[in-house]
C-alpha cells in the first residue's frame, strides 16, 4: 500500500495537517484555559475582599459567632469550596467547614508556604503569588485557592478586644478556594470539541486531497501504466483516451504520439519488408520461370520460321509464339512490379484488351460455368496504355471473379464508358513541390491508399507534420499534430524549411493563410491552412474542364468480400484464397492501374457479389 | 589443329543449350556448348570463339567470369550476354564490364538471331581493324570521330549532357556499322519515361531483324527528333550530332553515369 503514490501523497498531507492543527489546537486550549483560570482568579479575589470588607467590621467588634456565620453562609455557596481565615500562626480561626475550626495548618501547607518559604515571612504578595491551583485528592477535581492576608490596622489594634498587637504587620490570611470542576468542564469540551474539528478537518482534507490525486494523478497514471503494458505487448494501436491538460495530460499525450509513430514505422517497415520479400521472389521467380520459358520461346518461334509454308500450323503457332512472349512480359512486369518500372504504353483499344483478356480464360469461365456478358460501348476512343498490362489486370480480374462465385455458377459482367468527371473531387496530385522544388508528396503516409502532401507545421516552438488530401477537393485532411496551431504558425516545407503560405491571400471563407504547392507543369494548388475549413483551389485543372476517363466496370455474381477485408485487398500478400493464392495480384493490378494514373475501387455486397470499377483518364498526364 | 567454330554457348540449362544451337544453325553459324562455366572457361583457354553467349547466373559460377577471362586473351572475342535474371543492373553492368550485347532471356528466334548477326558483324570490323597498318587506318576512314565528353553504354548508345541540364541520347557509329540500312524505325514518344538499359526504340532491318536499343540513361523525352523518321540513314551518317534520337531530362543522371564509358576512349 506505501508503495501507491496517490497513499503516500495522502499520508504526507495527513501527517502535516495533523501537526499543524494539533499545534494550534494546543495553544488555542492552552490560552482558553488560561483565559477562564484568571477570570476564576479574579471573581475568587472579588470574592475574598468582599469578605475581607463584609467581615471587617465584626472583626473590629470582635463578633466571632457573626463572622463565622458569614463565613459560613459564603461557603454554601455553590463551586465555593471553602473559605477560611487562618491566624498568624496556621490556626483556623473560622471555616466554612465548622470542622475545621481550631485545627492548625502546616506552615508547609500550600496557603501558607508563599509568605513562608523564605526565612523572612513576606508581607506584600501579587496576585499570582496569591492563587494556586491545586488536587485535594490525586482524583478529585481542581482547585483553586486564593489567599488574601488581613493587614494589621489602627481599628484594629485600638478594638477594645485587644486582640492585636500594634507592630504586627500581617494578622492573618482569608484562605478561599473555589473548585474548578466547572472550568474543567467547559476546558475538557472544548478540548474535545477541537480535537473532533482537528480529526474532521484531517479527514476531510484526507478525502479531499484523496479525491483529487485519484483524479489528476492516480487514474491517468493507471491508464498510462495500463497502455505501456499494452504497447509492451505488443499492442501498438493502443491510445490513451482521456487526456487532461496538466503535465500527465501531456505525457499521455505524448506517448499516444510516440507509439503512433512506433506503429507506424512498424508498419512501414513491415511494408518494406513485404516489398523487399517480394523484390527477392519475383526475382527468383523471374529467373526459374525465364529458363524454361526460353525454351518454349525459341523452340515455338524456331518451328514458326520453320513451317513458312505449312499455313495449318503457322495460327497454332503464332498463338503460342504470341502467348508465351505475353507471360514473358508478365514476369518482366513482376520485375517491374518490385522495381516500380513505368509501363510501355502504347494506343489502344480498352475493348480488345478486354475481348482477348476474355478469349484466354474462356475455358476456365466454362468450366466453373461463369457467363460473361459484356456491354461494351463500341464508341470508345482508343487510350494510351500498356495493353500487356492491362490484358493482365482484366485477366486477373476475371480469374479472381470465377475463384468467388465457385462451382455454383453465376455472372460476371464487364461494361466499359466514357464518363466526364469534374477535377473536383477527382484528380489526384501525384507531384508537389515547395519553391526549391523539394517534393511535399509523403510515400509514408496515405489517405485511402494515396500518398499525401506533407506540411511542416511551426507554432509557438512546437512543430509537426500535417498531411493534406492529395485528391483535389476531397478534404480528408489530417490535422492531428498533438498541440494547437496558433493563428500565427509558419507552414514550411519539411525540407528547407521555406514558407508554403501564399503572401497577400487569404481564404475568401474563413480568411486563414493559404498554402500554395506548386504542380509540376499544372499549375499551383491552393489550399486553405485552417483545419475547419475546406477551401481549396487548383485553377489551372479547374479551367482545363471536364476530365475524360473510360470507365470498366467487372462485377460478378460471387460470393462478396468481408468489410473488414475490404481496405486490405490492394496490399501485396493479402490473400482469402489461402493455399490458392500468392495475395500479389491485386497488389499487380493496383501498381499497373497507378502507373496509368487511373484508380481501382472496390465495391462488395457480401454473399451478393463484387464490382471493381477502373478508371483511366483519356490523357496520360505527367 | 584447331578446328573453327563460330559460336560458344555456356548455359547450365540443356533446353536452352540446344535452342541456341538449332537456332544459329538456321543461320548457319557453327556452335560449340558448355554446360557450366568451368567447361566454358576451359574451352575459351583452348580455342578461339569470334562470339560467346553466356548465361549470367550458373551454378559454379556467373557470366562476368567468362568475361574477364575473355578480356585477359589475346585473341578478341564478342560476348553476348543472355540472362533470365534480365535486371536493368546485370544489363548495364555487363555491358560496362566489355560485353558486346546483351539478351534477356527468354528470347525468340529472331531476337538471338539479329543479336549474333549484330555481334558477328562487330566482329568482322574488330579482325579487320587488326590487319590494317596505321597508314591504311587514316586512309580509310571506317569510324565517324565519337566527340569528346560523350560517354557510352556497351558500343551500342551514347549521350551527351547539354549546357541547359537536358541529355541527348543516341546511337553509337560502331552499332550502326554492324546493322544494316534501317527499314523502319520505331521510337517513344514525347513525355514518356525511358530506363538506362531497358530497350528505348527499335530498329527493323532487312530480313526482319528486329534490334532493340538499350537506353543509355534513364529520363524523360522532351524532343524526339522527327527527322530521323523520316530519314533513318541520317542516324548512319551523322550518328554523334544531326542523327541523335531523344532529348531527355535525366532522373537518375550521377548514379548511372558510373556504368557509362568515356566516347572517345577504349577505342578499337
Amino acid at each position: 500500500m506505501f508503495k501507491n503514490i496517490g497513499f503516500r501523497l495522502i499520508f504526507v498531507v495527513a501527517i502535516t495537517s495533523l501537526i499543524i492543527i494539533g499545534v494550534s489546537a494546543y495553544f488555542s486550549v492552552q490560552s482558553q484555559s488560561k483565559e477562564l483560570i484568571s477570570e476564576v482568579e479574579r471573581h475568587a479575589n472579588q470574592l475574598s475582599e468582599t469578605v475581607v470588607a463584609s467581615t471587617r467590621f465584626d472583626m473590629t467588634l470582635n463578633q466571632r459567632d457573626r463572622i463565622q456565620q458569614i463565613i459560613k453562609s459564603i461557603g454554601t455557596q455553590k463551586h465555593i469550596r471553602d473559605v477560611r481565615i487562618l491566624n498568624k500562626v496556621g490556626e483556623i480561626i473560622y471555616s466554612s467547614d465548622s470542622s475545621n475550626i481550631n485545627k492548625m495548618v502546616d506552615k508547609n501547607a500550600e496557603s501558607c508556604f508563599v509568605c513562608h518559604a523564605a526565612d523572612q515571612p513576606l508581607e506584600h504578595l501579587s496576585m499570582t503569588e496569591r492563587t494556586r491551583i491545586f488536587k485535594v485528592h490525586p482524583d478529585s477535581n481542581r482547585v483553586l485557592g486564593i489567599i488574601t492576608p488581613i493587614y494589621n490596622e489602627k481599628s484594629c489594634w485600638q478594638a477594645e478586644c485587644h486582640a492585636h498587637d500594634s507592630d504586627q504587620k500581617v494578622l492573618g490570611v482569608l484562605d478561599v478556594s473555589i473548585s474548578l470542576s466547572e472550568v474543567d468542564k467547559s476546558i475538557l469540551n472544548s478540548e474535545w470539541k477541537i480535537l473532533f474539528f482537528a480529526i474532521f478537518a484531517i479527514v476531510g482534507v484526507g478525502l479531499v486531497i484523496a479525491f483529487f490525486i485519484r483524479r489528476w494523478v492516480s487514474n491517468p497514471v493507471h491508464d498510462l501504466l495500463h497502455a505501456t503494458q499494452q504497447v509492451s505487448q505488443g499492442n501498438l494501436n493502443y491510445a490513451i483516451k482521456e487526456m487532461s491538460d496538466d503535465e500527465i495530460g501531456k505525457l499521455a499525450f505524448s506517448f499516444n504520439n510516440m507509439t503512433k509513430k512506433l506503429s507506424e514505422a512498424r508498419l512501414q517497415l513491415f511494408q518494406s519488408d513485404k516489398m523487399a520479400s517480394l523484390g527477392r521472389l519475383a526475382a527468383g521467380v523471374a529467373h526459374e520461370i525465364n529458363n524454361p520459358l526460353t525454351g518454349v520461346l525459341t523452340y515455338s518461334s524456331f518451328l514458326l520460321k520453320r513451317t513458312k509454308d505449312n499455313p495449318e500450323f503457322q495460327e497454332d503457332l503464332k498463338v503460342i509464339v504470341r502467348e508465351t512472349i505475353r507471360s514473358r512480359e508478365i514476369v518482366k512486369s513482376l520485375l517491374d512490379f518490385a522495381r516500380q518500372s513505368v509501363p510501355k504504353k502504347i494506343e489502344a483499344d480498352i475493348n480488345e484488351i478486354i475481348i482477348k483478356a476474355v478469349s484466354v480464360i474462356d475455358n476456365q469461365l466454362n468450366i466453373n460455368k461463369v457467363k460473361i456478358e459484356k456491354q461494351i460501348d463500341n464508341n470508345l476512343p482508343k487510350i494510351t496504355v500498356d495493353s500487356n498490362q492491362m490484358e493482365q489486370v482484366f485477366i486477373n480480374l476475371f480469374v479472381n471473379a470465377c475463384d468467388a462465385i465457385g462451382n455454383v455458377g453465376g455472372t460476371i459482367t464487364v461494361s466499359t464508358q466514357k464518363i466526364s468527371l469534374t477535377p473536383f473531387g477527382t484528380v489526384q496530385i501525384k507531384k508537389a513541390t515547395c519553391r526549391k522544388r523539394h517534393s511535399l508528396i509523403d510515400n509514408d503516409y496515405k489517405i485511402d491508399g494515396m500518398p499525401a502532401l506533407k506540411v511542416k507545421v511551426v507554432s509557438e516552438g512546437k512543430e509537426g507534420i500535417i498531411h493534406l488530401d492529395p485528391v483535389y477537393g476531397k478534404h480528408r485532411n489530417n490535422f492531428d499534430i498533438g498541440f494547437k496551431i496558433s493563428k500565427d504558425a509558419k507552414y514550411v516545407c519539411p525540407d528547407c524549411n521555406n514558407s508554403l503560405i501564399q503572401e497577400n491571400k487569404t481564404c475568401p471563407k474563413c480568411g486563414a493563410p493559404i498554402l500554395a504547392f506548386e504542380i509540376s507543369g499544372e499549375g499551383i494548388y491552393e489550399v486553405c491552412s485552417s483545419e475547419n475549413s475546406n477551401w481549396e483551389r487548383w485553377e489551372s485543372v479547374d479551367s482545363a474542364g471536364l476530365r475524360e476517363f473510360i470507365e470498366i466496370k467487372v462485377k460478378d455474381t460471387g460470393s462478396g468480400i468481408n468489410n473488414e477485408d475490404l481496405p486490405k485487398i490492394f496490399d501485396p500478400f493479402f490473400s482469402t484464397k489461402g493455399q490458392k493464392g500468392n495475395g500479389l495480384g491485386l497488389a499487380v493490378i493496383w501498381g499497373i492501374i497507378d502507373n496509368h494514373n487511373g484508380t481501382i475501387t472496390v465495391n462488395s455486397d457480401l454473399g451478393k457479389g463484387t464490382t471493381f470499377t477502373i478508371r483511366i483518364p483519356f490523357i496520360q498526364q505527367r | 589443329m584447331k578446328k573453327h567454330t563460330d559460336i560458344l554457348v555456356i548455359d547450365d540449362e540443356q533446353v536452352i543449350v540446344d535452342a541456341v544451337v538449332k537456332i544459329c544453325a538456321l543461320d548457319n553459324y557453327t556452335v560449340d556448348v558448355a554446360l557450366n562455366t568451368k567447361t566454358g572457361l576451359e574451352k575459351i583457354a583452348n580455342n578461339h570463339y569470334p562470339i560467346i553467349i553466356s548465361d549470367i547466373m550458373m551454378p559454379d559460377g556467373d557470366g562476368f567470369e567468362i568475361l574477364e577471362a575473355v578480356k585477359s586473351k589475346k585473341e578478341d572475342s564478342a560476348v553476348i550476354m543472355a540472362t533470365g535474371f534480365s535486371t536493368v543492373e546485370n544489363a548495364v553492368n555487363s555491358l560496362y564490364n566489355g560485353a558486346v550485347s546483351f539478351i534477356p532471356k527468354p528470347f525468340t528466334v529472331d531476337e538471338l538471331l539479329s543479336t549474333v548477326y549484330r555481334v558477328n558483324n562487330f566482329q568482322k570490323i574488330v579482325e579487320k581493324q587488326k590487319v590494317l597498318t596505321q597508314q591504311q587506318k587514316n586512309d580509310e576512314i571506317l569510324f565517324v570521330a565519337c566527340p569528346t565528353k560523350y560517354l557510352r553504354l556497351g558500343y551500342s548508345t551514347w549521350m551527351f549532357q547539354e549546357r541547359e541540364g537536358t541529355v541527348l541520347v543516341g546511337m553509337c557509329d560502331i552499332y550502326m556499322k554492324t546493322i544494316d540500312s534501317i527499314q523502319q524505325i520505331e521510337l517513344l514518344n514525347s513525355e514518356e519515361e525511358i530506363a538506362q538499359g531497358i530497350a528505348c526504340a527499335s530498329f527493323i532491318c532487312a530480313n526482319d531483324r528486329n534490334h532493340r536499343i538499350l537506353a543509355p540513361l534513364s529520363g524523360r523525352i522532351v524532343e524526339v527528333n522527327e527527322t530521323i523518321k523520316n530519314d533513318p540513314n541520317l542516324i548512319e551518317k551523322d550518328p554523334y550530332f544531326d542523327g541523335w534520337i531523344y532529348r531527355i531530362i535525366p532522373a537518375n543522371y550521377d548514379y548511372e553515369i558510373k556504368y557509362l564509358t568515356p566516347c572517345s576512349s577504349d577505342r578499337l
